[in-house]
């Protein structure tokens, strides 16, 4: 669900980036090389894409280069390597990245995974900000002889900038695929890819500082504690997949068991979460309504007879509410998911209690969940247009009262794409 | 402290002491050089002291935020500790060394001191060796107090190697000798222990060391937090991970009792079998990466229950040839819930095929001797025994003694001799903790019904003849009783 879509290239994003590399590839060709850099550039090249080579895949489904993007940022910086100063400008900068990025992700493309374009684009345009930024305006300001504390300082700043930029970029990136707030998403991005970013941001400094005085060994030393953080991730991110998997294997206990049926609770996950993400809950909070709508019905497991057809909108009311307060104290029991309980006690809450008061303590995850279990029930895994529309229509009826009619409209307008997108 | 012999506590005392003296000596020769030389810069040990309390500090906030158990153990003040060897020379490292028997976690005080005692030990050794060796391969003069770093792989790298091994050496020593000391435990023993878990992150922050060494000589204490950047953020995630695998096995943990609430007797049936699986895991060598596959296998190996109607599994009364044909169904609903979980691997078909037999009279598939997979073979042996000690509705639980008697009975026919006998040996060797299901689960002696009690090998063999067991009568009563063990959990420690 939170897999991001790779690049469509409509993508604006990728055009910036494509001209960007162009140009630059360009203004390089019209102006020439000098030959002085061009083995460290090539090693820099080998190392891009070496690290594109080693990604990892982060918590959330996120794509991550580090090594890469430190290398690209550490080119970007250098100033010295070894006795010889590193005259290129900035357009040359982003040639040799592109060429280094290319080459680590075309293979890649061929055998086993998928080529990320969005990731390539932010490490281009990045890299581009800042070679600029540092390479043709602050460095020439610093006199022949630049204190090296000062560079340091000025480096880190600038990789701070450009890594806050990154942020934002991707957060643009994700918010256009998914349709969750722009806001949302800046936060999401922020909170998953602040530490990784850190740790490549001080990385890339380090080997542009050290380069004068360890040449080529900066590479291969630096790149030990990054692939250490990288490992970290990579564990981190095992526990993360194991733990949806599991729930969402272990929330097919009702349908084997024949409380509900089949792919009841994973189509009113999807359905769910994507309500979610329109309404700007956060990546975390659509984490505990992904748990808590795969198991909104464990409380079923209290009955001794299955509800006929599992649908539980049929039954009386409080025996709904009976099922959910048993279905939360067994999520409860975990002692580590009392949100995800909270959530699923109150999915058979009216919107408006029987005063005709909006219930401010009913939590949106269970607002989401009391409609989208009805709407299922009414439907299942049928396509039909015609159903799907009649069942919008007689949660309208019951919008405003039984549910919360912001959820319902959102449900409707991703019913109709749906639809559309079947039909069209 | 008291709880140590006093030959262990003698040399605590001892360890701590003279690393006093050694630390006394250091500041003493340290400001004698302040004083003579104005080229030793004092400040920098101040500020690599103030570094590592510094950075335990926040690394210490940082995974507070997001674990509620520490037990995540990568230092961050050492990397700085292993850089002032280099940075400070053999007088002035085990100033710093002390700074992180300071960090800020709640740990006694006589380990304190025999922790600061130890790194001001380990760091003068180390920087005495570093010095010497540096001052032999570059063919420059010893350097008590080094004023400046460049690197270089021969003058630089090697020395510093050695002196991490004369770090780990001491350290190893120290540690090891306490640790055998306070167990009487061979010392070889721990010291392949203890070095096998400890010499890699000492490596480790061996080369984050020199790393900031390197670049403290160009750009200053910035270099402290560039290079600590991505070790931070790696103990940062390191602490999500193992609080997410805490999160994770408590999800799990507590699904499983639901599957539970629906055969009524069973409380804890699945905990236990997976702590019996682990122990015949253990004892016949297992792998720790299997071994932790099968603590999975044991916990889930009930799951499939769900997909047996209720009706059948609390049924009053004779199960009919198609009421038990539907217990027997569980395994492989079972099998059907878990087999898209890619990181359980061997429990799958140890869920599977838990109810094989080795004369191939089990089910599902009537697999025969080593057909059936290990996993599932343990699991066997472990769910009879733990059906067979714990209190069930038509009798109380039997003794140990009598289980292993009757597993021994049936090995061969329905268990696998070896681990059986593996299950027996790991008993004598660690206690088992009986379930106390008693309170819960009164004996129904006064009523005569029938139960389905497939786990348990008396029964399964009348089972197979069709003959009489007992069940709970009332099914009203069993779901206020669920009720009941529900309060109890979410009050009561578990």
């Amino acid at each position: 669900m939170t897999r991001p879509v790779d690049g469509r290239p409509s993508n604006p994003l990728l055009v910036l980036a494509g001209l960007v590399a162009v140009a630059s590839i360009a203004m390089t060709a019209a102006q020439g090389v000098d030959v002085s850099v061009l083995a460290v550039s090539a090693a820099f090249a080998v190392f891009i894409a070496i690290g594109e080579v080693l990604r990892i895949t982060l918590p959330g489904g996120r794509q991550a280069a580090p090594i890469a993007s430190a290398g690209a940022l550490a080119f970007a910086f250098m100033v010295n390597f070894g006795d010889r100063p590193m005259l290129y400008g900035a357009a040359f900068a982003v040639t040799v990245v592109t060429i280094g990025s290319v080459a680590g992700a075309l293979p890649q493309t061929f055998f086993w995974r998928g080529l990320h374009l969005d990731e390539l684009a932010r490490r281009v345009l990045t890299t581009g900000v800042a070679a600029v930024v540092f390479r043709s305006w602050l460095a020439p300001n610093l006199g022949a002889e630049p204190d090296p504390a000062t560079l340091a300082l000025l480096m880190t700043l600038v990789a701070t900038c450009v890594v806050a930029m990154d942020v934002a970029l991707a957060a643009a990136v994700r918010s256009a695929q998914s349709r969750s707030p722009f806001r949302t998403a800046l936060v999401d991005e922020f909170r998953a890819s602040i530490g990784l970013s850190s740790a490549v941001a001080a990385t890339g400094v380090l080997i542009a500082l050290t380069a004068q005085t360890m040449s080529y060994w900066a590479l291969p030393v630096f790149v030990v504690p990054l692939l250490l953080t990288q490992f970290s991730y990579r564990r981190y991110a095992t526990i993360d997949d194991t733990y949806k998997q599991t729930m969402r294997s272990l929330s097919k206990v009702t349908e084997v068991g024949g409380y509900t049926g089949t792919g009841h609770s994973s189509r009113v996950s999807r359905l769910t979460v994507t309500i979610g993400r329109e309404l700007g809950i956060s990546e975390r909070g659509l984490t505990d309504l992904e748990y808590a709508a795969l198991m909104h019905d464990i409380g079923q497991l209290s009955l001794p007879e299955p509800i006929a057809s599992g649908a539980t909108t049929l039954v009386a009311p409080d025996v709904q509410k009976r099922i959910a307060r048993f279905g939360a104290e067994v999520i409860r029991q975990a002692g580590v998911l009392d949100l995800i309980a909270d959530i699923v006690e109150r999915q058979a809450d009216s919107y408006r209690n029987t005063q005709g008061v909006v219930d401010a303590s009913l939590p949106i995850g269970s607002r989401i969940i009391k409609a989208v279990n009805a709407y299922d029930d009414l439907v299942g895994a049928s396509l039909e247009s015609d159903r799907m529309l009649q069942a919008i229509e007689r949660l309208r009826i019951g919008a405003d009262r039984e549910y919360d009619p912001e959820v319902i409209d959102i449900m409707a307008g991703i019913i109709d794409r749906q639809i559309s997108r079947t039909y069209v | 402290m008291r709880d140590f012999p006093l030959r262990t506590r003698l040399f605590i005392v001892a360890v701590a002491v003279l690393g006093a003296v050694v630390l006394a000596l250091c500041v003493f020769k340290t400001w004698q050089a302040h004083v003579s030389d104005t080229e030793l810069n004092i400040n920098a040990i101040i500020t690599l002291s103030l570094l590592v309390l510094g950075a335990e500090a926040f690394s210490a906030a940082l995974a507070r935020s997001v674990a509620t158990r520490e037990n995540v153990d990568i230092s961050v003040g050492m990397p700085i500790a292993m850089a002032s060897v280099l940075l400070l020379g053999p007088w002035g490292a085990p100033i710093v060394g002390v700074m992180v028997a300071l960090e800020p976690r709640p740990v006694p005080w006589f380990k304190r001191s025999f922790n600061g005692g130890m790194n001001v030990l380990a760091s003068f050794g180390a920087g005495w060796v570093y010095a010497i060796l540096h001052a032999q391969l570059s063919g420059q003069q010893l350097q008590t107090f080094p004023t400046t770093l460049s690197f270089s792989p021969v003058n630089v790298l090697i020395p510093m190697l050695a002196a991490t091994l004369t770090f780990e050496f001491i350290n190893g020593m120290l540690m090891v000798s306490v640790l055998s000391l306070a167990e009487s435990v061979s010392p070889f023993r721990i010291w392949f222990g203890t070095m096998y878990e400890s010499a890699l992150p000492l490596f480790i922050y061996s080369i984050f060391g020199l790393l900031i060494a390197v670049v403290w000589s160009i750009v200053g204490p910035l270099a402290a937090i560039l290079v600590l950047a991505p070790l931070m953020v790696a103990r940062w995630v390191f602490t999500m991970f193992s609080a997410h695998q805490q999160a994770y096995e408590a999800t799990i943990r507590s699904l499983i009792q639901a599957v539970e609430t629906k055969d009524a007797y069973t409380r804890g049936h699945s905990e236990r079998v997976s702590r019996a699986s682990v122990l015949i895991g253990r004892r016949s060598g297992m792998r720790e990466d299997r071994v932790s596959s099968l603590r999975y296998a044991g916990m889930l190996h009930d799951v499939g229950k769900l997909g047996v109607p209720t009706r059948v599994l609390q049924k009053a009364g004779k199960l009919s040839d198609s009421e038990f044909d539907a217990i027997k169904e569980h395994p492989a609903r079972g099998h059907d819930i878990v087999k898209n979980l890619d990181f359980l691997g061997e429990a799958i078909a140890g869920i599977h095929y838990h109810h094989e037999r080795m004369d191939g009279r089990g089910y599902p598939e009537g697999l025969t001797g080593d057909q059936i997979p290990e996993f599932a073979r343990i699991i066997a042996v472990a769910d009879a025994f733990d059906s067979m000690t714990t209190t069930r509705s038509y009798r109380g639980a039997r003794s140990i003694d009598d289980a292993i008697g009757e597993l021994r009975r049936c090995q061969g026919t329905q268990f696998d001799p070896v681990l059986v006998e593996a299950l027996i040996s790991a008993l004598e060797a660690d206690a088992w903790e009986l379930a106390d299901t008693g309170d819960q689960v009164q004996p129904h002696h006064s009523s005569p019904t029938y139960a389905s009690d497939h786990d348990d090998p008396t029964v399964s063999r009348e089972l197979g003849l069709g003959g009489p067991i007992l069940v709970p009568d009332d099914v009203s009563e069993l779901e206020g009783w669920m009720g009941e063990i529900y309060q109890r959990d979410v009050e009561g420690p578990v």
